[in-house]
C-alpha cells in the first residue's frame, strides 16, 4: 500500500471547560501523501486549528482521548516530549495565521532566525552551551538566514534581518514567517490560513510565493483555510470540516465538480460573487461542543435534514471511488475501515434533492 | 523626536518635580503646629535663649525669605543645621545614606534575583505545586510587615540556630571608606574577610526589607508569563523547534518583565524612605531611621533633607526604568522615534 507522510487516524481531542468537556475534535481521519498539498476547509471554530496544533503538539491543555498521528510511520502521540520537540521546525513546521502577532515583537527577525538555526530541536539549552555560543561566529548561520529571506522574495534581506517586526509591513512579516518555517527545510509544513490577515493582493502574492517555494523544496503541506477559492487554487486533496468532523473528502477537482455534503454546498453558495451578489450563507451556528447533537452535527442547520439525521451519526461513505461524504443523503461503502460494522444501520434518505430535480430516474434506485 | 531626545526631556522634567517637592515639604515642615526649637532645647532653657536661637536660625523671617536662603544654601552644601544632632543636615545624610543605599540595593537584588526565576517557574507550571508554593510565599511576603519578618529571622537564625549576627553592619573594622557601602568598599580593598562579615550582617535585614517586593515581582512575572504563553509568537517559536527554556527565559520573559520593571523602579524609592523599621530592628545606622527621628523631633531641616534625597532617588530610579524600557522593548524606542 501507499506510505503516506502523515496519517491521522480517528483523532479525538477534548478540552475541559467550566461547562463540561468540550469534544472539539470528534474522530477525524486525514492522509497527507508525500509532495501533496492537502487542504482542510471549514468555518471559524470548526476545529481546523486545533487539529493542526494537535499534530504539532502545541496544545498541552488538550486531552487527546483517542486516535493516532502517524508521521513517517511513527505514532507521534507515543513519543516523548523531547523527541517530539526535536521534530518541530526540522521535520514539521507551521506558518501561523496572523503575521502581526506571530513574530516576537522584542527581538529582531535575525535573532529569532538564528535561534532556530542554533538551537532547533534541543529540549533545553544548557547554560554552558549558551555561554559558549556567545563567543561563536554567527557569520555562516547569518548567511543561511539571509539566503532564506531572499528565497521568500524579500528584496532587502540584510535590512529585514536587522529589523524589528514593528518596522515591517504585514506582507513583509508574512514572508518572514514563511522564511522561519522553512528555514530548516521541513518535509511537512502546516499553513494556518497564511495571508488572510492581509489585503487581497498581498494575500495572492503570498499564496503564489508559498506555492512556488513548496514545490521547489518538495514539501508536503497541510493547508487550513475557510476560503474554498484559496483551497481550490492550492490543494490537491480537499477535506471539508464541520464541528470537529470531516464531512466530505475528495480530490480538489472532483469536489468542486460535484460537491455532495449539504454543508459543502452551503459553503460554496456563501462565496460572494460579483454576478450573484453576496451569497446566502448558512443559517444557524456551530453546535455546542460540550453538548453535541447525537446524530449528524450539521442536522440543525441542514435544509435536507430528516429525523434519522438527528438519531444516527452519518459516517463517511464512499459515494465515488475517490469521493466520500458523511451524509445520509448518499449511499456507499464505509470510507474508513473502522466503520465497516456500522454499514447496515445507515438510514438512507436520499437521493439528494438537487440530483432528484435533474435526474428523476434515480428516485427509484433503492 | 528620537528616543534619546525623549530621555533628555524626561531628565529635564525632573527639575521642576524636585523643585516643587522642596517647596512643598519646606512649607509643610514650617507651618505644622509645635515649636521645634523649644523641643530641641528642652524645657529647662530660658525663653530668651530659645528666642535668640530662633533668631539665629532665621526662623523669624517670612517663609519665602527662609526658603530662598535655604535654597541658596543647598547649592553651597549648606543644608541647614539639624536641631537634634547639631550637624549640617547634608553631613548627617551623607554619613547615613550609604548604609541605607546598600541595604536597599541588596534587598532589591534579593527580590529580583529570586523573584524573577520563581515567577517564571510558577507561571510556566500554573496550578502545579510550584505555583501553589509561590502563591503561599507571596501571601506571606505581602501580608507580613517587614519589621516582623526581621524579628522572625532574628528569632530563628540568631536565637535558635545561632547562625547569623543579630544586628549592626559589621563586627570587625569597617573597610577603608570609598563609597561608604561596606560590601563594595571591602571588595575594592580585596578584604574578603571583611566582605563576608558585612555580607552576613546585611543578609537578614535585606531579606526582610525585600521580601514583599520579591513577592510582588514573583506574582507579576507569573501572571505575565501566563499571559505570554497564549501569544501566537510563543506558539510559533515552539513550532519552529526553539528549546523550552529558551522560550521561557528569553522569548516570554523579555515581554513579561516590563510591568515588573515599573514595580522595581518604584520599590527603590519606596524602600529607601521606608526602611526605618527594618533599620530599627537590626540597629542599622541608616538614613531612613534618621528621617523618622527627625520627624518625631520636628527636626525640619533634616526632614526636608531626607525627603529631597528620597525624592531624588525616585526620580533617578524612574529615569533608569525609562531607559531600560527602551532597551528591552524596541517598540517603545521606535515609536518614540516615529512620532
Amino acid at each position: 500500500m501507499s506510505n503516506p507522510l502523515l496519517e491521522v487516524k480517528d483523532l479525538h481531542v477534548e478540552f475541559d471547560t467550566y461547562d463540561g468537556t468540550a469534544q472539539v475534535i470528534n474522530g477525524i481521519d486525514l492522509i497527507v501523501e508525500r509532495g501533496e498539498t492537502v487542504a482542510i476547509v471549514g468555518e471559524s471554530g470548526c476545529g481546523k486549528s486545533v487539529t493542526v496544533k494537535t499534530i504539532l503538539g502545541l496544545l498541552p491543555e488538550a486531552d487527546i482521548s483517542q486516535g493516532e498521528i502517524l508521521y513517517k510511520g511513527e505514532n507521534l502521540l507515543e513519543l516523548s516530549d523531547a523527541k517530539r520537540h526535536a521534530r518541530r521546525g526540522k521535520e514539521m513546521s507551521m506558518i501561523m495565521q496572523n503575521p502581526m502577532s506571530a513574530i516576537n515583537p522584542v527581538f529582531t527577525v535575525g535573532e529569532q532566525m538564528l535561534d532556530v538555526l542554533k538551537w532547533q530541536g534541543q529540549h533545553r539549552v544548557g547554560i554552558t552551551d549558551w555561554v559558549r555560543d556567545k563567543f561563536r561566529s554567527e557569520a555562516e548561520l547569518r548567511e543561511r538566514a539571509i539566503d532564506m529571506l531572499e528565497q521568500v522574495d524579500i528584496s532587502a534581506p540584510e535590512r529585514v534581518f536587522e529589523s524589528y517586526p514593528v518596522e515591517l509591513s504585514g506582507g513583509m512579516r508574512q514572508r518572514v514567517l514563511i522564511a522561519i518555517a522553512l528555514l530548516l527545510e521541513p518535509d511537512f509544513l502546516i499553513a494556518d490560513e497564511p495571508g488572510t490577515a492581509l489585503d487581497v493582493t498581498t494575500e495572492a502574492n503570498i499564496l503564489e510565493l508559498l506555492d512556488d517555494i513548496v514545490e521547489e523544496h518538495d514539501t508536503s503541506v497541510l493547508y487550513i483555510t475557510h476560503d474554498l477559492g484559496v483551497a481550490r487554487e492550492i490543494s490537491d486533496q480537499l477535506n471539508v470540516m464541520y464541528a470537529g468532523e470531516i464531512v466530505e473528502t475528495a480530490p480538489t477537482e472532483t469536489l468542486f465538480e460535484d460537491p455532495q455534503h449539504p454543508y459543502t454546498r452551503g459553503l460554496l453558495e456563501s462565496i460572494p460573487q460579483l454576478s450573484r451578489g453576496i451569497g446566502a450563507g448558512i443559517p444557524g451556528k456551530l453546535p455546542d461542543y460540550t453538548d453535541p447533537p447525537t446524530g449528524c452535527r450539521f442536522a440543525d442547520r441542514c435544509p435536507h435534514a430528516e429525523t434519522e439525521c438527528r438519531e444516527v451519526v452519518p459516517h463517511l461513505r464512499r459515494t465515488e471511488p475517490e469521493h466520500a461524504a458523511a451524509c445520509h443523503l448518499f449511499e456507499g461503502d464505509p470510507h474508513l475501515d473502522r466503520h465497516q460494522d456500522a454499514v447496515t444501520e445507515f438510514p438512507y434518505i436520499g437521493p439528494p434533492p438537487w440530483q432528484a430535480d435533474t435526474d428523476e430516474t434515480e428516485v427509484d434506485v433503492r | 523626536m528620537s528616543y534619546s531626545d525623549y530621555l533628555i526631556r524626561r531628565a529635564i522634567q525632573a527639575i521642576p518635580v524636585l523643585f516643587g517637592l522642596s517647596v512643598l515639604i519646606f512649607t509643610i515642615t514650617r507651618v505644622i503646629p509645635g515649636d521645634p526649637v523649644r523641643l530641641a532645647m528642652g524645657p529647662d532653657v530660658a525663653d530668651e535663649q530659645v528666642d535668640a536661637f530662633r533668631e539665629e536660625m532665621g526662623l523669624n523671617e517670612p517663609l519665602h525669605i527662609q526658603y530662598v536662603e535655604w535654597l541658596s544654601g543647598v547649592f553651597q552644601g549648606q543644608w541647614g543645621l539639624s536641631l537634634r544632632t547639631g550637624n549640617n543636615v547634608l553631613f548627617d545624610i551623607i554619613t547615613r545614606l550609604p548604609a541605607t543605599f546598600e541595604l536597599v540595593l541588596v534587598a532589591l537584588g534579593f527580590a529580583i534575583v529570586l523573584g524573577i526565576p520563581f515567577g517564571v517557574i510558577a507561571g510556566t507550571n500554573k496550578d502545579h505545586w510550584q505555583d501553589h508554593a509561590s502563591r503561599i510565599t507571596a501571601l506571606f511576603g505581602v501580608s507580613m510587615p517587614r519589621f516582623w519578618v526581621g524579628i522572625l529571622l532574628q528569632v530563628v537564625f540568631v536565637g535558635m540556630l545561632g547562625l547569623m549576627p543579630l544586628q549592626g553592619r559589621i563586627d570587625g573594622n569597617p573597610p577603608p571608606h570609598t563609597t561608604g557601602m561596606y560590601l563594595i568598599d571591602s571588595a575594592l580593598a580585596l578584604q574578603w574577610a571583611t566582605f563576608v562579615d558585612a555580607a552576613t550582617h546585611i543578609a537578614m535585614p535585606a531579606f526582610a526589607l525585600g521580601l514583599a517586593t520579591l513577592a510582588q515581582i514573583m506574582r507579576l512575572i507569573r501572571s505575565d508569563m501566563i499571559e505570554e504563553a497564549r501569544k501566537d509568537y510563543i506558539m510559533a517559536a515552539r513550532a519552529s523547534g526553539i528549546p523550552q527554556n529558551l522560550i521561557h527565559y528569553k522569548y516570554m520573559l523579555r515581554n513579561a518583565f516590563t510591568s515588573s520593571l515599573t514595580v522595581i523602579g518604584l520599590a527603590f524609592g519606596f524602600l529607601l524612605g521606608n526602611a526605618f523599621l527594618v533599620e530599627t530592628v537590626f540597629a542599622w545606622p541608616g538614613m531612613a531611621r534618621y528621617g523618622v527621628q527627625a520627624i518625631i523631633n520636628q527636626d525640619f531641616n533634616a526632614i526636608v533633607g531626607v525627603v529631597i534625597v528620597v525624592g531624588f532617588a525616585y526620580v533617578v530610579a524612574n529615569f533608569v526604568v525609562d531607559v531600560l524600557y527602551g532597551t528591552l522593548d524596541p517598540r517603545v524606542r521606535l515609536r518614540q522615534g516615529g512620532e
